[in-house]
C-alpha cells in the first residue's frame, strides 16, 4: 500500500463506504506536514513586510516614571516605536479581556506583572526590531509585588488594579455553587469527614508554536488582514473591531496551520493588537512571533487554585457531600476566556462522577502581579481542576476507611439509569455507563495482578503505586442561552456546497490546531451523504471563508462544529431528495435514502446517485425546486456532552533518589462514537502526556518579587518521549443522545483525568511513609522533602 | 558577510548578518520554512536540520558556520516525487498532529535509521529525547519510525500498522454496523 494520496489511504476497511468510526483514515492534512510545507503564521513573508517586538517590564510592580524612544528611532533600520502613552492618545492603551475586565495593550500608569507589554518597535527586519528594544530607557518606582495569593487580601497589600476607579483592594470576583445548608447538614451526620487542602499550581500550555501575528492594513480601501495564532478566529475579528474602531466587514481575520493551542491561543493578546496598530501607523505588512520566554511569561497560564476540599461518607464508603473552598489566583487582570455567567468556568462540575446528596463550593478570586489568564492548557473550562479535587478527596477518604480505591469508587459511581443525571450543583450530565468503562480499565491493566505485585516489592522494599481516577468532563458549549463571551453566543455555524460535479467543500466556523478537522469533518459529511471523504475539502479558520462561530476550545469542535456540519449535510440531503424526485418523477414520500443515492421504494433498480443529482441540481429543474445543492446551518447544541474515562496509572518511586517512573498508564475513554477512532487514540496520547507533565514536572513559579522562575524550556519542565510510557488505551462508547451521530468530544479528556491518577498513583507507593497527600509538581526533590517528612505546598 | 553553502543539494549564496542562526537563514532568507522555531533555549528541536549528515539544532548553529557545508532540511526528504519511507511512516501511524515538531523529528528519526536500520522502542525515545513533541504523546511517533524500519527493511507484512493491534476492549451499547 502507498500513501502517495492524503485522505483516501486507509488500512483497514474502505472509509469511504462507511466513513464514520472505523478503521484509520488516514489524515488529509498529513501530506503537507510532512514536506515541511505546512503554513503557520510565521511562515508569512510578505512584500515590504516589517517586523514588531515588544518591550517588556523586567519587574513585577512597578509605577513608570519615563519611558524615552529616541535612541530607539534613531536606529537606521527602525521605522516606529510606539509607547503606552502614544496609544493612549487614540484610545488604545486598553483593550477588553474575554471575562469582562480590560487589560493593558501596553502600560501607561503601572507594569503589573513582569513580562508586561511596555512599547514596541517596528524594524526591517527581526534582529534589528530586537536591537532596538535595547535602546529605549524606562524608568520605573518599584513598588512591592503581591505574589502570595493567601495574603493577597490582606489590608496591608499593594493594590494593583489602581487604574479601577474606587478599587481599594485585590479582590476580583467571588463566586458560588451548591447548597451549603444541605451540604453542613450531610456532613453533620456523616460517619466520616475527611479533608485536605490542596494546590493545582500554575501551569501553562506552552503549545510548540508560539503566538504570533501578521497584519496587513490597506490604507486605500480600509481593510484589515490579520493571520494569527487563534483558536476563535471570528471572536477576534469581532473584538478588533471593538477595539480598533474598524468596520468589521473590512476585518480578515485567517488562522492559517497552528502549532498546537490548547487554549493559549484563545484569548486577544496585547502583541495582536501592536502588530495591527502597527500596519496602521505604517502603512506596511507587520509581523509579529513572540519568543518562548514571552509565551512562557505573559501568555495565558492556567490553574492556579488553592483547593481546601472536604468529603463526607458513611462508615462503609456511600459518599454523602463534597464542599471546598478555592482560592483563586488570576493574575494581573482577569483574562479568562470562561463564558460569561461562568467566571470560574465549570469547575461547578467537582462532584464529579458520583452519585452524592449535596455539595458546596464557595470561590474567592484575587489579582496579583502574574500575568493574567486562566482557562488554558486543555482544562475543559476549569474541569481539570475539578476532577482533581474529587479524585484525591476520594483516594483520601479511601486512606482513611482503609479501603481499595477503586472498590470505593464502585459504591459510588452514578449507574447508568440514573442517565440524564442532574448533579448537586445543576450540570445535566447526558449519558454514561461508568462501571463497564472502569472495569475495562481494571481488566487491561489487570489490577488484582497489580496489587499483588505492589504487595510483593514493598516487601522487599520496593516502592511501587497504583493510581485511579475516574472522571466526567463537560464539553462542547453552548447552549446560547447560558453560553457566550462578551454577547457573543456558543453556536456555530457550518456551510456545505456540493459542486456540479459531486464534490464538496464544507466551510465550519472551528479551527484545527492539530485536531485533524480537515479530516474528521468530511468524514461527518461523508457519512451523511455519500460522497467519498477525499472528495470533501473541508474549509477552516478565515473569517472571510467562513460561517461565524466562537471557535475551537473546550472540545467544542466537535460536538458543536461536528453536530453542525451533519447537520448541514442532512440540509442538503433534504434538497436533494427533491431533485431525485423530479429526477425520477415519483414524489419525495416513495423515495428511500441508502449511502449516496435515493431510489424508489419497491424498486431499487431505479435509482440516482448524489452525484447525478447535483449535476441536475444545477441544470433544468421544473418550477418550485430551488436551483443549487447548497445549505447553511447555525447549530445551537442542546446541552453539554459528557465525555468520561477510567484512568490508571502504574508507578515506581526510587526510594533513594525520589525519581518518579510512569511504568504503565491505562486509559479507557468513553467519548461516545468515534469519528476516526485514530485520530482520537493520538487526542488521548497527547492529553495524558500533558498530564504526566503537570503531575510530575510542569510548573510557573515565582520568587517572592515576581519574577518569573519558568520562563525557558529549561526552567518549565515538558515531558519528553523518555518520561512517559507507552500508553495502553481503551474505548467504551456510549453515544450522546442530543448530539446528531453520538459524538461527545475527546481533546481534553486526558488532560482532565489523568493528574489524579499519576498523583494517586505516587501517594499508593508512598503508604510507607503514612503520607496522604502530596501537591503537584511531583518533582524528586519535592518527593524527596515529603518522604523526609516534610511535604510542602508549592506555593 | 557573504555564505555559500548546500542546501538540499543546491549551491546557495547570500549576503548575511555575522550573528545569522541558521533557522532563520533557512526560514527568512531561502523561503524554506518547514524547518521551525520553538524556543530560545535550544530545548525544542523543532529546528533540527542535518549538517554534514548530522542531526543539528539550526537555532544554535550560525549561517556562517555552515557556510562551505552541506545542510538537508524536511524539504529535502521527498526525492524525485517519491516520499522518505519516515515520513510515510509519521502519516501511516498518525506520528503528527499539529505538525509543527514533525519537520525535526523526521530529520533526527531519518538519521537514527540509517545508523540503526533497527532501533528498539528505548532507541527511538533517545533519539528525539532533545525534542519536544506536545501534541501526539510521542508513542505514535515511536510507532512511525519503526513502521519505516520495517517498510525500508522489507519486513513489514502486513498493511496493518502496529499502532492498530492492541486490543480494544468494548462496550459497546450500539451496535456494530450503523447505518
Ligand atoms: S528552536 Fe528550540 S531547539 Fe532550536
Ligand atoms: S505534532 Fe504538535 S508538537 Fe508534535
Amino acid at each position: 500500500m502507498t500513501a502517495a494520496a492524503g485522505g483516501r489511504v486507509t488500512a483497514f476497511v474502505d472509509n469511504d463506504i462507511r466513513p464514520v468510526g472505523r478503521g484509520r483514515m488516514l489524515r488529509k492534512e498529513d501530506p503537507r506536514f510532512i514536506r515541511g510545507r505546512g503554513r503557520f503564521v510565521d511562515d508569512l513573508q510578505l512584500p515590504g513586510m516589517l517586523h514588531l517586538a515588544i518591550l517588556r517590564a523586567p519587574i513585577a510592580h512597578g509605577r513608570i516614571l519615563s519611558v524615552d524612544i529616541t535612541a530607539a528611532e534613531a536606529h537606521p533600520k527602525v521605522k516606529l516605536v510606539v509607547t503606552g502613552v502614544m496609544l493612549a492618545e487614540r484610545s488604545l492603551a486598553w483593550m477588553p479581556t474575554l471575562s469582562g475586565d480590560v487589560q493593558a495593550v501596553l502600560a501607561t500608569d503601572k507594569v503589573r506583572f513582569q513580562g508586561q507589554e511596555v512599547a514596541f518597535v517596528v524594524a526591517e527586519d527581526r534582529y534589528a526590531a530586537r536591537d532596538a528594544l535595547e535602546l529605549i530607557a524606562v524608568e520605573y518606582e518599584q513598588l512591592p509585588a503581591v505574589v502570595d495569593v493567601r495574603t493577597a487580601l490582606d489590608r496591608s497589600a499593594p493594590v494593583i488594579r489602581d487604574d479601577v476607579e474606587g478599587k481599594t483592594d485585590n479582590h476580583c470576583f467571588d463566586w458560588e455553587t451548591g447548597d451549603k445548608a444541605a451540604t453542613d447538614a450531610a456532613f453533620a451526620r456523616a460517619d466520616v469527614a475527611v479533608s485536605q487542602e490542596m494546590v493545582y499550581p500554575r501551569v501553562h500550555p506552552a503549545p510548540l508554536e508560539t503566538c504570533g501575528a501578521v497584519a496587513d492594513y490597506d490604507a486605500v480601501d480600509g481593510t484589515l488582514t490579520v493571520w494569527s495564532t487563534t483558536q476563535a478566529p471570528h471572536a477576534h475579528r469581532t473584538l478588533f473591531a471593538i477595539v480598533a474602531g474598524l468596520p468589521e466587514h473590512k476585518i480578515r481575520v485567517i488562522s492559517p496551520d497552528i502549532g498546537g493551542g490548547f487554549g493559549n491561543k484563545v484569548p486577544i493578546y496585547p502583541g495582536y493588537i501592536c502588530a495591527i496598530v502597527g500596519s496602521l501607523l505604517t502603512g506596511k505588512p507587520v509581523k509579529w512571533t513572540e519568543d518562548r520566554s514571552e509565551n512562557l511569561t505573559s501568555t495565558a497560564f492556567a490553574r492556579d487554585y488553592i483547593m481546601h476540599g472536604e468529603i463526607a461518607a458513611t462508615r462503609d464508603g456511600k459518599i454523602l457531600a463534597i464542599r471546598t473552598n478555592v482560592l483563586a489566583d488570576h493574575g494581573a487582570f482577569n483574562g479568562v476566556a470562561a463564558p460569561t455567567k461562568y467566571p470560574a468556568g465549570f469547575f461547578g462540575v467537582f462532584t464529579g462522577s458520583y452519585d452524592i446528596e449535596a455539595a458546596h463550593c464557595a470561590m474567592t478570586a484575587v489579582y496579583t502581579n502574574k500575568a493574567p489568564g486562566g482557562v488554558a492548557y486543555s482544562c475543559s473550562f476549569r474541569i481539570t481542576e475539578a476532577v482533581y479535587l474529587v479524585e484525591r478527596l476520594v483516594d483520601c477518604l479511601a486512606y482513611e476507611l482503609k479501603m481499595d480505591p477503586v472498590e470505593l469508587r464502585l459504591r459510588n459511581l452514578i449507574r447508568p439509569e440514573q442517565f440524564p443525571y442532574t448533579t448537586k450543583t445543576g450540570w445535566v450530565y447526558d449519558s454514561g455507563n461508568y462501571e463497564p468503562t472502569l472495569r475495562a480499565a481494571l481488566r487491561i491493566a489487570d489490577y488484582e495482578a497489580l496489587r499483588r505485585e505492589q504487595q510483593d516489592r514493598r516487601a522487599r522494599g520496593e516502592l511501587m503505586g497504583i493510581g485511579v481516577s475516574f472522571f466526567t468532563e463537560a464539553v462542547g458549549a453552548g447552549p446560547r442561552k447560558d453560553m457566550d463571551i462578551m454577547g457573543l453566543a456558543m453556536a456555530d455555524g457550518s456551510e456545505l456546497r456540493i459542486h456540479p460535479t459531486g464534490t464538496a467543500v464544507l466551510r465550519v466556523s472551528c479551527q484545527t490546531q492539530g485536531q485533524g478537522h480537515e479530516t474528521t469533518f468530511a468524514q461527518i459529511v461523508a457519512e451523511e451523504i455519500g460522497i467519498p471523504p477525499a472528495d470533501i475539502r473541508v474549509v477552516h479558520g478565515d473569517t472571510d471563508q467562513t460561517p461565524f462561530g466562537l471557535g475551537t476550545y473546550g472540545s467544542r469542535s466537535t460536538p458543536v462544529s461536528g453536530a453542525a456540519a451533519a447537520l448541514v449535510a442532512r440540509k442538503v440531503r433534504e434538497k436533494a431528495r427533491l431533485i431525485a424526485s423530479a429526477m425520477l418523477e415519483v414524489s419525495v414520500a416513495d423515495l428511500v435514502w441508502e449511502k449516496g443515492s435515493f431510489y424508489v421504494a419497491g424498486d431499487p433498480a431505479a435509482s440516482v446517485t448524489i452525484r447525478d443529482i447535483a449535476m441536475r441540481a444545477y441544470g433544468d429543474l421544473p418550477d418550485g425546486i430551488e436551483g443549487g445543492l447548497e445549505a447553511q446551518v447555525c447549530y445551537n447544541p442542546e446541552n453539554l456532552t459528557n465525555p468520561n474515562g477510567a484512568y490508571i496509572c502504574v508507578v515506581d518511586v526510587d526510594p533513594g533518589t525520589a525519581v518518579v517512573t510512569v511504568r504503565r498508564f491505562i486509559a479507557v475513554d468513553d467519548c461516545g462514537v468515534r469519528i476516526n477512532p485514530m485520530i482520537v487514540e493520538g487526542q488521548v496520547h497527547g492529553g495524558l502526556t500533558d498530564g504526566v507533565g503537570m503531575a510530575l514536572m510542569e510548573m510557573i513559579a515565582f520568587d517572592e518579587d515576581g519574577n518569573c522562575l519558568g520562563g525557558s524550556l529549561m526552567d518549565y519542565l515538558i515531558p519528553t518521549a523518555l518520561e512517559v510510557p507507552d500508553w495502553e488505551t481503551g474505548f467504551t462508547e456510549t453515544p450522546s443522545p442530543h448530539h446528531p451521530i453520538g459524538a461527545k468530544g475527546v481533546g481534553e479528556s486526558a488532560t482532565v483525568g489523568s493528574p489524579p491518577a499519576v498523583v494517586n498513583a505516587v501517594v499508593d507507593a508512598l503508604r510507607p511513609y503514612a503520607l496522604r497527600h502530596v501537591d503537584m509538581p511531583l518533582t524528586p526533590s519535592r518527593l524527596w522533602e515529603a518522604m523526609s517528612g516534610n511535604p510542602r505546598p508549592p506555593i | 558577510m557573504q555564505v555559500t553553502m548546500i542546501v538540499n543539494g543546491e549551491r546557495v549564496t547570500r549576503d548575511v548578518e555575522g550573528r545569522l542562526l541558521l533557522v532563520h537563514f533557512l526560514r527568512d532568507h531561502l523561503a524554506l520554512t518547514g524547518t521551525h522555531w520553538g524556543c530560545d533555549t535550544s530545548n525544542c528541536g523543532a529546528c533540527a536540520v542535518w549538517l554534514d549528515g548530522e542531526p543539528v539544532k539550526s537555532c544554535t548553529v550560525l549561517a556562517a558556520m555552515a557556510a562551505g557545508h552541506e545542510v538537508r532540511t524536511v524539504e529535502g526528504l521527498e526525492q524525485l516525487g517519491e516520499l522518505d519511507p519516515i515520513q510515510r511512516g509519521f502519516m501511516h501511524c498518525h506520528g503528527l498532529q499539529c505538525g509543527f515538531c514533525t519537520p525535526g523529528m523526521l530529520m533526527t528519526t531519518r538519521a537514527l535509521l540509517d545508523s540503526n536500520p533497527n532501533p528498539s522502542e528505548q532507541e527511538i525515545r533517545e533519539a528525539i529525547s532533545g525534542q519536544i513533541c506536545r501534541c501526539t504523546g510521542y508513542a505514535s511517533i515511536v510507532r512511525s519510525v519503526q513502521w519505516a524500519a520495517a517498510e525500508e527493511s522489507g519486513t513489514r507484512t502486513s498493511t496493518v500498522d502496529p499502532a492498530s493491534v492492541r486490543s480494544e476492549p468494548r462496550s459497546r451499547e450500539r451496535t456494530a454496523d450503523r447505518p
